[in-house]
């Protein structure tokens, strides 16, 4: 079982300890992964909104590229999943649109899509190529009494004709690998909701309020932490989370994992290993409690 | 064949003091759509059951309602797919004020609609001597837009308006698409101005409620990225949201067209240049999360990443006013 990783931007910029927990848990479950280190930022929607066409042959490009290893593609955000299926559908929909971004890549850079390469979220790969039974096997430690809140992020789940997720209107994906690595899935409200980071330079009180009224929803719900697929969700809400709460004038402390940092918890890794001491949200007493259990 | 659970949420203001969920029986009939169902309760179990309904053919718009949590059309809805164990949930639209059961307000909506100046403006100074012909690839540009029929769906799941009710909501920008994008309008410039203020087309956060939620081809999520396309197009550019797509420009693909792009957002570039350079309120506004993320040593590299092949990015920036001109949506 072999990927190109497909790394976006966050993971080698500012949560590069999602790219840690991705290596270590992709080490210890046997999936490699090869990084592709010659792929381009998937425009995460700026690009598209900016020149459409340039934006989908960028896509198109990293599609090319995985091609030519002859590998399919390994994502570890949201919303560069969100976005790469979205470019891959409408050249699926539309052959003429295909043809154009083909002729601006073989004229620019040489290369061509072909249209064979499956573009999909670890978190997928996991579910539905590698198994969760398969993951529960290699648990070294068990996160049981850890409450986990789970986060979706926009981009994996709308809109649904660019969406994977099956039945994304009640996605059980994280649900499911959090009950897989021992611990209790937690339901509320604003599991499915948007964060509000792409809206935090042009309306930052928006931003926080969105990110607030979902942390809330999880601390109400009893949830000790998050998990989120999308490395943006993480950003907004635990790097602005001192932000959030000076807006909502009340303390929050909700620690934000990334999804491989879960699975690498429970497959036995440290908190030093996972760089989660970069969170702007240190691990709080609950988890402190499990991993040195 | 068993009944279906129909849990319905009833309000009366005169009587309640909030919603509740009523439980319903029926039995399915074949084919039935939700709103027969609706119907079938109202004329045999409780007449005084109150929603909005005309149609019946997806078009007038009226019987939009929360079907699990999610705006849908009645009418539009096989009931027997919308059972999930057993059980419908049917709920009054979101982000609008509840009149009675399942009927909200929709003022706040249709005056949105209203803030878009919702017509035409034709160039006054020439002198029309027939109707103006519109070309099939300009009406194409519109086309999708004028499918909206008004059922608000979108703004009912509307992410932004839920937590911020002066955002135009995705209707109205929707509606503003057609109009930008007209070749018969003469306020084009004027209208992306307007709509790139604070409440407008950058303050929507792509949840893609309304994309999903839209039962035509209108998809509003859509329209507002042309919109944006048309403030890039036309360099309509002061302001947070649009200073934040050339930031992704500029880091990805080069300052000018393929010159020093890496390749990858430059992090550290994004935020700074989406406030503005010289707005030092804004500056200044990142700076506590800039040192937070310092102390964690979670801030991105200072030297900007380059990817590895990266002529061949900087060599399509380079063509980047080729690229729009070959775009066809």
């Amino acid at each position: 079982m072999k990927y190109a990783l497909y790394t976006g931007c966050v993971a080698k910029g500012a949560g590069r300890e999602l790219m840690a927990a991705t290596v270590y848990a992709a080490e210890r479950l046997g999936i490699q992964i090869k990084e592709m280190k010659d792929a381009s930022c998937c425009g995460a929607g700026a690009i598209q909104e900016d020149n459409p066409l340039l934006a989908d042959a960028l896509n198109a490009r990293t599609f090319a590229l995985a091609e030519e290893q002859g590998l399919d593609i390994m994502t570890i955000c949201g919303t560069c999943q969100g976005v790469m299926r979205t470019a891959q559908v409408k050249m699926e929909h539309n052959p003429a649109h295909k043809e154009r971004v083909n002729a601006a890549l073989k004229r620019d850079t040489g290369r061509e899509y072909q249209g064979k390469v499956k573009v999909k979220h670890f978190y997928q790969i996991v579910e539905e190529d590698y198994g969760l039974e398969n993951v529960a096997k290699r648990v070294t430690r068990k996160l049981a009494g850890l409450k986990v809140a789970p986060f979706y992020g926009c981009y994996v789940l709308r809109p649904h004709e660019y969406s994977d997720t099956k039945v994304p209107d009640r996605p059980d994906y994280l649900e499911k690998l959090i009950a897989a690595v021992g611990a209790t899935p937690i339901d509320y409200a604003e599991k499915q909701k948007c964060c509000g980071f792409p809206i935090l330079m042009p309306n930052k009180a928006n931003a926080l309020q969105l990110a607030g009224n979902a942390m809330i929803g999880a601390l109400k719900a009893g949830a000790d932490v998050i998990v989120t697929p999308c490395p943006l969700c993480h950003l907004n809400m635990d790097s602005y989370q001192p932000e959030v709460e000076e807006l909502l004038d009340r303390k929050i402390n909700m620690p934000v994992l990334h999804y491989p940092q879960l699975i690498a918890l429970a497959l036995g890794a440290n908190l030093e290993e996972l760089k989660m001491n970069t969170h702007v949200v240190l691990p709080n007493e609950k988890l402190l409690e499990i991993v040195n259990r | 064949m068993a009944k279906t659970k129909f849990l319905v949420s009833r309000y009366n203001a005169a009587r309640d003091t909030k919603p509740y969920l009523q439980e319903f029986k029926l039995e399915i009939p074949q084919g039935a759509t939700l709103l027969d169902c609706i119907n079938l309760i109202k004329w045999t179990q409780d007449g005084t059951l109150t929603y909005r309904m005309s149609c019946r053919s997806a078009i007038c718009g009226s019987c939009s309602m929360k079907v699990n949590g999610h705006a849908r059309l009645a009418c539009k809805t096989q009931a027997a797919e919308a059972v999930i164990d057993g059980a419908i949930t049917i709920e009054p639209m979101g982000n609008s004020p509840l009149i009675r059961d399942l009927v909200v307000d929709l003022e706040p909506f249709f005056d949105s609609i209203d803030r878009v100046k919702p017509f035409l403006v034709p160039d006054d100074s020439k002198q029309w001597k027939r109707e103006t012909l519109q070309s099939h690839d300009d009406y194409r540009k519109i086309e999708d837009a004028s499918t909206c029929i008004m059922c608000a769906s979108c703004w009912s799941d509307c992410n932004v308006l839920g937590v911020d009710p002066r955002f135009l909501g995705p209707a109205a920008l929707a509606k503003a698409q057609r109009f930008v994008y007209d070749s018969r309008d003469n306020e084009t410039r004027d209208r992306i101005e307007f709509l790139s203020r604070t409440t407008g087309m950058w303050d929507c956060t792509h949840c893609a409620e309304c994309a999903t939620r839209c039962p035509t081809d209108a998809k509003p999520l859509f329209r507002i990225k042309e919109l944006r396309t048309a403030a890039m197009t036309y360099k309509i550019t002061d302001n947070n949201g649009a200073r934040h797509v050339l930031a992704f420009r500029e880091s990805v693909g080069g300052f000018l067209p393929g010159v020093g792009g890496g390749g990858l957002l430059n992090e550290n570039y994004v935020p700074i240049r989406s406030v503005g350079f010289f707005n030092l309120d804004g500056i200044l506004s990142l700076i506590p999360v800039g040192i937070r993320m310092i102390i964690r040593g979670k801030n991105p590299p200072i030297l900007p990443h380059i990817i590895d092949k990266i002529g061949e990015v900087r060599a399509m920036f380079r063509r980047f006013n080729d690229y729009r001109k070959e775009y066809r949506k």
